[in-house]
């Protein structure tokens, strides 16, 4: 394409625009000529002069090369996580990203699709997000996964309506420890669908209180959703009675951190209608928050109540195995406000990216990082220990997070932290309940990608705060 | 003569082999602890070598069609060149490497990028306040229709405001949008021009509609010019009108949708800002919205004080949020680099270029198919092959992608029969375009029957679609439920 050099003065070039008034501008000639008119601006006569705009007030224009130089000086005013020791995690993981995954998701030919409309052109990405729904598929124990959701919140609101869609009940129980980012969408989706939600409190362990949720179950309840790993990082060792104890006419929302199932028994196996996770954690990086990818599985029965898109296997008129987006009577295009959801864009390439992540670590590295994971965590919990801290759910297992408590002033605590260029992980404040002037409650992450420097600053940071 | 790439590839889980990926602490040993019932065995996906997967989706890629691959009219969805700085831009360590639960000082970067992005959309769009928020286009209606239903809940006349009204020309997105929030929506005609028709218009929007919402330039790529006639007219009923971004392409620079009376606008990055689609997502969505709706936007915003950049202001009323985090800070980067690299005028030439290019394309389809609606087109056109001797749209559309154009969007808007609807962006050469219409010509005169071989050039000819949502096979799980043979003898 065609580019000006930094310090030429000629007109400024685009890398959309293919004809200039200074170069080839016979086709340009060619096209005015065609309409009869000798300015593009004639096109627009149709907008009445009252709604008119003369100039909005953006700035000139910058070429590549000064882009490069402005964006770096924004990037360097960032701090990265590798640039100091962060334990900061909470919906959002510091994992290793493999090299190949970015290396597939930035071949052209996938990363400049639209949505596969003409599914014969478009078999590649058709068939790769065919794969990833087949490896979450397995990863879940699960039979169907639609071709992603956005994020695990919004995964989280769909699920709340698809409970009340298979039931037709609008009551929705949630533990009421939860994430703030996924309550705050699940209560706006919620709200449009006239959904109530119910909190039930954890018991002494940390995990759902399996006594409360019997009591909270009604016959307006439509589903309950029950994570493990939950907010403090516990394995919930209720799990595998939910399904038991709401019975076969409610929905068990499972929700999953997909990285600890390499090591940690599926959904699929606990009963679980629907199961939700944030794919975030299989090779997508942290890129401030996002794209990430929702992943969203349910049983068979329930296919033609999930949201998005999904891909099926098929053939063609030739008999050849083909690939083919399935059930599109569910969607916006074609049902409009009947449908499932209005969801039309998704994150099929970054689900193309943790199918990419997913095959690269295969059942053994899967294993492996599940085990570091945990295995690092036990370290640090280890450490903690030694310096007499308070962990409120001790003795409950964790996958690569859990809960401690300082009985000191958030202030100082980042002051300390500071010292040390250590984020000692996420501080719950008064929005999760907790009074930050007595003490700091922390949720610390512990990945494959913390190193005994970053461990022995935490050590360092434990010994003033203690 | 096109011909897309063809391999037999199998499906990755078939492909075995050994791991070579190196995960750090790798050949540390560690005892973990798990409670019986939460143990798994293995995650049943197979080990395979690095090489072998990066073989496999290579071979993947090659079987796809991007607007890197050819022309790409797709309606409605704005495919123009995705500028290769863009995708450079947003992997920048300083960029890749931040965590949004950092405090605030430590990304003063990306912070000042988020909030010169929405300054700009501000400007562009000429709203008072702007979220970034919304992960995808339908993710920002969703989001802006929360916000209408809470300013009227606050002002309590939510009982009584229970429809939003939209034209039949409307995005599928829009009722679905609507109906999430909440709402009932009323669908109203368009008039033979292709515009709103405003008698039925006026019939509609009452006292009982909570928002009008629409696009212009609508699906059909007209400008509806009775546009302020419109806005005045609800704003009366004391209605909201909500501004779909999805064409803003056709109108850039030239109008504003403030200036045309909206009070809540929502864009797509993806179409109008030259981020990649890829596939399918991510895509962003961020919603602008005039001063009496500020309080109701997500939390947390961005603010500046003069000095630093913030990122935990809570609006008063807010809806609460649409997305765990920012929103898709990598494609918002890439939509930041665009804008600052367009500016003002290169916005302008492009909204231009692409508009000339619309209706050069119009006037040249025009002279052998039927293209409703008013003559001056914006964007886009739709053009109608309807009559004795012509082919089916979805005809034409597996001609153009056998011989390597993309067709354009097909049975969209469901108001024109065999719809057309041709975009061809401000990323097209002459050449390109001839091509198009030089190839959906030759469809005329073929025999009908030779659509039914086509395509030969691609992967796979006509897939058996009825037999793919009959028998749903989603997962390699769900067809060996049935079948354990391998796939080539099970399908």
């Amino acid at each position: 394409m065609m580019w000006n050099f930094p310090l030429s003065n000629v007109k400024q070039f685009y890398p959309f625009k293919p004809y200039h008034d200074d170069i080839m501008s016979s086709d340009l000639s060619d096209l005015l000529n065609e309409l009869k008119i000798k300015s593009p601006d004639e096109l627009f006569a149709d907008i009445p002069d009252a709604i008119r705009t003369k100039t909005l007030g953006l700035p000139k224009g910058m070429d590549e090369d000064e882009i490069r130089r402005v964006a770096s000086a924004y990037a360097g005013m960032n701090k990265t996580v590798n640039q100091e020791h962060s334990f900061l995690g909470f919906g959002l993981y510091n994992h290793f990203v493999p090299a190949a995954v970015s290396n597939v998701i930035n071949r052209n030919e996938f990363l400049t699709a639209y949505t596969p409309y003409q599914a014969e052109i478009s078999q590649g990405i058709m068939q790769a997000l065919f794969e990833y729904q087949s490896l979450a598929a397995e990863l879940f124990q699960m039979d169907a996964v639609n071709s992603s959701m956005y994020d695990v919140s919004t995964s989280l609101g769909e699920a709340a309506r698809m409970a009340k869609i298979i039931t037709g009940k609008n009551e929705f129980i949630v533990p009421k420890y939860l994430s703030k980012n996924k309550r705050a969408v699940l209560d706006n989706y919620a709200r449009g669908a006239e959904i109530k939600v119910k909190e039930i409190d954890f018991d002494e362990k940390g995990m759902i209180d399996l006594e409360r949720l019997k009591e909270a179950l009604n016959e307006n309840t439509s589903g309950v959703y029950v994570e493990y790993p939950n907010m403090f990082g516990i394995i919930d060792t209720n799990v595998p009675r939910v399904k038991e104890i709401i019975g076969e006419e409610r929905i068990f929302v499972a929700g999953v951190n997909p990285i600890s199932l390499g090591v940690l028994a599926p959904p699929g196996k606990f009963g679980a209608d629907i199961a939700i996770g944030d794919g975030q954690v299989l090779g997508l990086g942290l890129n401030f928050g996002g794209p990430v990818v929702g992943i969203f599985a349910t049983k068979e029965q329930y296919i033609r109540k999930m949201p998005g898109k999904i891909m099926g296997i098929t053939k063609d008129h030739n008999g050849k195995v083909a690939f083919s987006m399935i059930l599109q009577t569910r969607e916006q295009h074609i049902r409009r406000e009947r449908a499932v959801t209005n969801m039309t864009s998704n994150q099929a390439l970054m689900a193309v990216a943790s199918a990419v992540y997913l095959s690269l670590m295969g059942d053994s590295g899967l294993k492996k990082i599940g085990e570091i994971n945990m295995g690092r965590t036990k370290e640090l919990m280890d450490i903690v220990k030694e310096f007499s801290v308070t962990m409120p759910y001790d003795g409950s297992p964790v996958f690569n997070e859990f809960l401690i408590r300082l009985k000191e002033s958030k202030t100082f605590v980042c002051r300390i932290a500071k010292k040390y260029n250590l984020v000692p992980g996420y501080a719950l404040g008064k929005n999760y309940g907790y009074n930050d002037r007595n003490q700091t409650n922390i949720v610390v992450n512990v990945t494959e990608r913390n190193t005994n420097d970053d461990f022995n600053a935490y050590k360092e940071f434990l010994r003033e705060v203690a | 003569m096109y011909h897309q790439a063809v391999f037999d590839e199998p499906i990755i889980l078939d492909l075995k082999g050994r791991r070579t990926i190196k995960i750090p602490l790798e050949n540390q040993k560690f005892r973990v602890d798990i409670p019986e019932m939460m143990k798994r065995g293995s995650a049943g996906i197979g080990d395979r070598e690095e090489f072998s997967v990066i073989r496999h989706y290579v071979k993947l890629s090659e079987m796809n069609f991007g607007t890197d691959s050819g022309f790409y009219p797709l309606g409605s969805c704005t495919m123009k060149y995705n500028p290769k700085i863009n995708d450079e831009i947003a992997v920048l360590e300083g960029f890749r490497m931040i965590h949004p639960l950092q405090d605030s000082n430590d990304v003063q970067g990306a912070l000042k990028l988020l909030y010169e992005l929405a300054e700009s959309l501000k400007i562009i769009t000429g709203m008072d306040e702007m979220t970034l928020q919304p992960l995808a286009g339908a993710g920002g209606e969703f989001a802006g229709l929360s916000i209408v239903r809470a300013y009227f809940e606050c002002t309590k006349q939510l009982d009584t405001r229970r429809e939003v009204v939209v034209p039949d020309s409307a995005h599928g997105s829009n009722p679905a949008s609507s109906h999430m929030a909440g709402f009932d929506v009323v669908q109203i005609p368009s008039a033979p021009d292709g515009t709103v028709d405003i008698e039925k218009f006026k019939e509609a929007v009452t006292e009982k509609t909570a928002a009008f919402m629409i696009t212009n330039p609508n699906t059909l790529g007209i400008f509806e010019d009775k546009i302020l006639e419109m806005a005045n007219y609800a704003h009366s009923k004391g209605a909201l009108l909500y501004y779909d971004g999805a064409n803003l392409n056709g109108i850039m620079t030239k109008t504003t949708p403030a200036k045309m009376g909206f009070d809540i606008v929502h864009l797509n990055l993806h179409k109008t800002f030259s981020t990649p689609h890829g596939g399918g997502g991510p895509g962003a969505g961020p919603v602008g919205v005039v001063e009496k709706l500020k309080d109701f936007l997500p939390y947390p915003m961005i603010t500046f004080d003069g000095d630093r950049y913030h990122d935990d202001y809570v609006p008063p009323k807010t809806i609460g949020k649409v997305a765990s985090f920012f929103g898709n800070f990598g494609v918002l980067v890439r939509a930041w680099t665009y804008i600052k690299m367009m500016g003002e005028e290169g916005l302008r030439d492009a909204c231009e270029t692409a508009v000339l290019n619309s209706n050069y394309m119009r006037k040249k389809v025009q002279e052998f198919m039927s293209v409703p609606g008013k003559t001056l087109k914006k964007h886009e056109f739709v053009a109608s092959s309807v009559g004795a001797s012509m082919p089916k749209a979805g005809d034409i559309a597996k001609h153009l992608i056998d011989n390597g154009v993309h067709a354009p969007t097909i049975y969209f808007p469901l108001i024109v029969p065999e719809a057309l609807m041709v975009e061809p962006t401000e990323s097209a050469t002459k050449a390109e375009m001839d091509l198009f219409i030089e190839t959906v010509r030759q469809t005329l005169k073929l025999p009908h029957e030779t659509f039914e071989k086509e395509p030969v050039n691609l992967k796979v000819t006509r897939i058996d679609d009825v037999d793919a949502s009959k028998n749903p096979r989603p997962t390699l799980r769900m067809l060996r439920k049935e079948h354990k043979e391998p796939l080539q003898q099970v399908i």
